[in-house]
């Protein structure tokens, strides 16, 4: 269905329920989502510090489980500052366009067969155009923070998004084709035929989305753009208080969204080996946990690429292997015909 | 291959040859170390594309008339493969001592040719605009190709940014046309117009001005003209020859598809405004020649003021005036690229050779160059026997014969100003001493093309039949 | 489409330039260029057109804008909101902007829907614009699609050749 079909419907009152299903379903993916970003830093913490034969946090409640309430308290309370030069109107509207862009996108993720907050046909264009505006949010904060190595921090992240966006819309080419559809819940239907979906018969463009997400919500070892050891902290250097708590989570929405998009477009969604009653979603949380534990994974195994690696691995590796697959997809499509 | 598409590729095998031999020019780059070789692959390029072109000359049209093969387009093509091949047979050398000998060149030459070509033989207004941009790019790129030259940065900068704006003055006129008859097709606008009435209408009057602005800064008219002497004198002179000919003429084919095709109801409208191009451009393209002290600058100059003689056949409405305007170019494409060729020649390490001052006395030092400088001059100024006068004649007549005779007499004070410029480059030839040592460029490409401009100059001086009766059968399926 | 809703997405995509135009501040510009980018995508949504839509964001949001951000990063950006805002063209340039306006506003009378394709909104609808797009440029469109490779090929060439530091 046609997004504005979806809104602009004759019969006002028709209109007012559809909004107010659509504002109902949103406000719960919002809440579930806040509630896994909260503790995907608590469980970031633990399972990296396990990796590393430390504890990680166990002050704050059992086990350190109220370690993430308290830190959003202290954000909450502290000072905001503003650097001295900066461009205040664009320093405080980046880190909402981070955010924007990665929970717009969630809206057209499928939790579970019919519940989507928008099922639209070009769902997955959708979320390659709301990917690509998170570079707005980034290369804006480290401009307007008038600092070096925000500055420079921005100047990464932008070429670096650039990049790996050309490689991830390349290699979810192949599965539009095998699917014939860009709407991610038909997407997650074509998958049926193939037990466990995707990602084998895909691996190739699986492989490539996989490392390009990593690039795209800059986690390591693609997280050059706040290189700690180098830059400070990067882009948001400069923030601190509430703002930097957006964009702290806006980091962790977007893990959560590549995960999703992962999920949705390769591991068969909502779809699992037998169905679990009375929880529809169950499995594609599952997948979900698996894929954050797989970001810290690596976080924990592999170290920062260095610039000029990265761009060679980007442009010289991975989009050539994304063509690849599409060349590859399309044979196979025209002879089993 | 399915006989479907063996047909349709059939249609655009020159086209598809040369895209093939550009790109392949392209890989080699990066093995071959001297560019020579690449040179030759273009040259033999443009040959491959002719045979093949004689192979599928009136070879109707393909992929659902997005492409016309006629004869009108194997006509232009021919221009537009024989500049290709002159052009780079005096750059190979003239590329050396510029220190710019990068295989790219060659290939975007080619993919310019291929641009012209796909112009000349657009059956749809998309075609056609995508034809335009591919050969309009390649010259952006080739006018700034002496990258250490400020005024080749300059010229290239230029040309993009006012090439762009035609462009976008086109794609406004396509979009008009396209809401007004909902079509792209160059035959299916003119069946539009012509079954609903629609010539006259007010809309469609403005995208025929804004094509006509378009066109007009492809060809170099007045007042479309500011690029053009600033772009030929900053580009590398190869380049400028290149450029003078092929995309105006190029420019003339679209010309003739879209006025005296798609808008051939609408040619009331358009008449005037094509006049007043014509005047302005023959009047300010020859008095502004004049206070010209280079050469390149001059050439362009003359360059605007021939556009405006051309466009005299557009305007005569008549088989007639196309095939003169046709036969006209052809002869521009030989005596105008001589021409850049001698200023070529001169050229060498560290020498310009664009001064006027340049020449003085170079019947002393280099009489046969001198010579054939001449040729080329007394060509362009339309003295017989060259070539120049016959070009000339035709247009005036078919003019004449239209019924402006006014125009016709225009045109010819114009032509007598213009011999006040030319032939002021043979005075300091031949009316005066060499003030010292001229060096001239060690090469065989440059010469060979040379001969063989003069040598045509004089042959169709002197023996026009064929060439007016090629013109005149490339013209002969040719719905205006 | 809503004819309330066009109205207001084509008031604020003129307007939204026209602010865009007069910043003295390039990264501003950009950023309302952006929003007014977004405004298309809706107009083109409302017309059903989806996949021109979401690639309009893609493509000139997600992309050119940002390769433009990042040259314009690289100015600096202090001296050049000092400077004039405009070149001294500029009355002669606002006149024949606002002489065409007129022009067209005029010639709106005039303007004739030309004759419908086979491709009607409920065609497209039925068998969604995405399929309706892709079955007509990859068949009807094939040629000018190619052409349109070549003249990207062009520019990827032209531009390493005219900004390489060193070629060879």
């Amino acid at each position: 269905m046609n997004f504005f079909e979806v809104v602009f419907q004759p019969g006002i009152m028709d209109i007012i329920v559809k909004m107010l299903i659509i504002l109902v379903k949103a406000v719960v993916v919002v809440g579930v989502l806040m509630l896994h970003v909260t503790y995907a830093t608590y469980f970031e913490r633990k399972s990296i510090g396990h990796m590393q034969v430390r504890l990680g946090p166990m002050q704050v409640g059992p086990h350190g489980l109220l370690q993430p309430i308290a830190d959003f308290i202290k954000l909450f309370f502290k000072e905001d500052i503003i650097p001295a030069g900066a461009d205040k109107p664009i320093f405080f509207i980046a880190p909402v366009i981070s955010i924007f862009a990665g929970m717009t996108a969630i809206s057209v993720i499928p939790f579970f067969n019919g519940f989507v907050i928008a099922d639209i046909n070009i769902g997955l264009l959708f979320i390659l155009a709301m990917s690509s505006l998170n570079a707005y949010g980034v290369m804006l904060a480290g401009w307007a923070s008038n600092s070096k190595y925000s500055f420079l921090g921005s100047l990464r992240s932008s070429a670096q998004v650039i990049s790996y966006e050309i490689a991830m819309g390349l290699s979810l080419v192949g599965v539009m084709m095998m699917s014939g559809s860009l709407n991610l819940s038909d997407i997650v239907r074509a998958q049926e035929r193939f037990p466990g979906g995707f990602y084998w018969p895909q691996a190739l463009g699986f492989f490539v989305f996989m490392v390009a997400a990593f690039a795209e919500t800059n986690r390591t070892p693609f997280d050059l753009p706040e290189a700690e050891s180098e830059l400070v902290a990067g882009y948001f250097t400069e923030y601190s208080g509430m703002r930097f708590a957006l964009f702290y989570v806006a980091e962790y929405v977007g893990m959560i969204l590549m995960s999703l998009v992962a999920i949705t477009c390769f591991l068969g969604g909502w779809d699992g080996p037998f169905a679990i009653p009375y929880v529809p979603f169950a499995w594609l949380f599952l997948k979900l946990y698996f894929f954050i534990f797989l970001f810290y994974w690596i976080r924990a195994t592999v170290p920062r690429y260095r610039y000029d690696q990265l761009m060679a691995l980007g442009w010289k590796l991975l989009i050539p292997l994304a063509l690849l697959n599409i060349l590859g997809t399309g044979l196979v499509k025209v002879l089993l015909r | 291959m399915p006989e479907f598409l063996r047909t349709q590729v059939m249609v655009i095998l020159p086209e598809a040859l040369l895209a093939v031999f550009a790109m392949a020019v392209l890989l080699l780059d990066l093995v071959v170390k001297r560019k020579g070789i690449l040179a030759a692959l273009t040259i033999g390029a443009a040959v491959c594309g002719f045979f093949a072109l004689s192979g599928t000359g009136g070879g109707g049209s393909a992929w659902g008339g997005m492409f016309i093969a006629d004869g009108y387009g194997f006509f232009f093509k021919i221009i537009f493969l024989a500049s290709l091949v002159l052009s780079v047979l005096v750059s190979s050398r003239y590329l050396i001592e510029e220190d710019i000998n990068h295989g790219e060149y060659y290939a975007l030459m080619l993919f310019s040719t291929i641009g012209m070509m796909v112009m000349a033989s657009a059956g749809d207004l998309i075609t056609l605009y995508l034809g335009l941009e591919l050969m309009s790019l390649c010259l952006y790129v080739l006018s700034g190709f002496i990258r250490g030259s400020l005024r080749s940065n300059e010229a290239a900068i230029k040309y993009f940014m006012l090439g762009s704006f035609a462009s976008a003055l086109l794609l406004f006129g396509i979009s008009l046309t396209y809401g007004l008859t909902g079509t792209t097709a160059i035959d299916g606008v003119a069946k539009y117009i012509a079954a609903h009435g629609l010539a006259g209408n007010p809309v469609l009057a403005f995208a025929t001005v804004l094509y006509v602005s378009a066109f007009g800064f492809k060809i170099a008219a007045v007042p479309f003209h500011m690029w053009a002497p600033d772009v030929y004198e900053g580009a590398p002179t190869p380049v400028t020859a290149f450029m003078s000919v092929g995309p105006k003429a190029a420019g003339f084919a679209v010309i003739g598809r879209v006025l005296l095709v798609a808008l051939s109801q609408m040619s009331f409208e358009w008449t005037g405004l094509v006049i007043a191009l014509s005047i302005m451009s023959m009047a300010a393209g020859n008095i502004l020649a004049i206070a010209q002290t280079n050469i390149k600058r001059m050439l362009a100059y003359s360059s605007i003021a021939h556009a405006g003689y051309a466009l005299l056949g557009i305007i005569a409405l008549s088989p007639e005036g196309l095939a003169s305007t046709l036969s006209y170019l052809f002869i521009y494409a030989f005596m105008n690229i001589g021409a850049f060729t001698v200023v070529t020649l001169l050229t060498t390490k560290g020498v310009k050779a664009e001064d006027l001052k340049e020449y003085v006395g170079l019947s002393k030092t280099h009489p046969f160059l001198a010579a054939l400088m001449l040729i080329f001059m007394f060509s362009l100024t339309g003295i017989p026997p060259t070539a120049g006068f016959i070009g000339k004649f035709y247009l005036f007549t078919a003019a004449i014969k239209a019924g402006y005779t006014w125009l016709a007499v225009v045109a010819v004070v114009m032509s007598a100003i213009s011999a006040y410029f030319y032939l002021r480059v043979v005075m300091y030839m031949y009316m005066k001493e060499p003030e010292g040592e001229v060096k001239l460029e060690r090469s065989y490409g440059a010469r060979l093309a040379l001969g063989v401009t003069a040598l045509a100059v004089l042959v169709i001086g002197m023996m026009p039949a064929g060439l007016v009766e090629f013109a005149r059968s490339a013209i002969a399926g040719f719905r205006g | 489409m809503n004819p309330y809703l066009f109205g207001y997405l084509a008031a604020a995509i003129v307007g939204l330039s026209a602010v865009a135009l007069t910043r003295k501040n390039p990264v501003h510009a950009v950023l309302l260029m952006i929003v007014m980018f977004f405004h298309l995508a809706v107009l083109y949504l409302g017309l059903g057109a989806e996949f021109l839509a979401a690639v309009q964001i893609i493509v000139y949001a997600g992309a050119i804008m940002v390769l433009f951000l990042f040259v314009i990063m690289m100015l600096n950006i202090k001296e050049e909101i000092e400077g004039e805002r405009f070149t001294g063209g500029w009355p002669l340039g606002i006149s024949l902007a606002s002489g065409l306006f007129l022009l067209l506003i005029i010639m709106t009378g005039n303007v004739l829907p030309g004759q419908q394709g086979i491709y009607t909104a409920q065609v497209i609808a039925s068998q969604t614009d995405t399929k309706a797009l892709g079955s007509v440029l990859y068949t009807q469109y094939i040629f000018p699609f190619e052409l349109a490779s070549l003249v990207l090929l062009v520019a990827v060439v032209g531009a390493i050749v005219l900004a390489k530091k060193k070629l060879r």
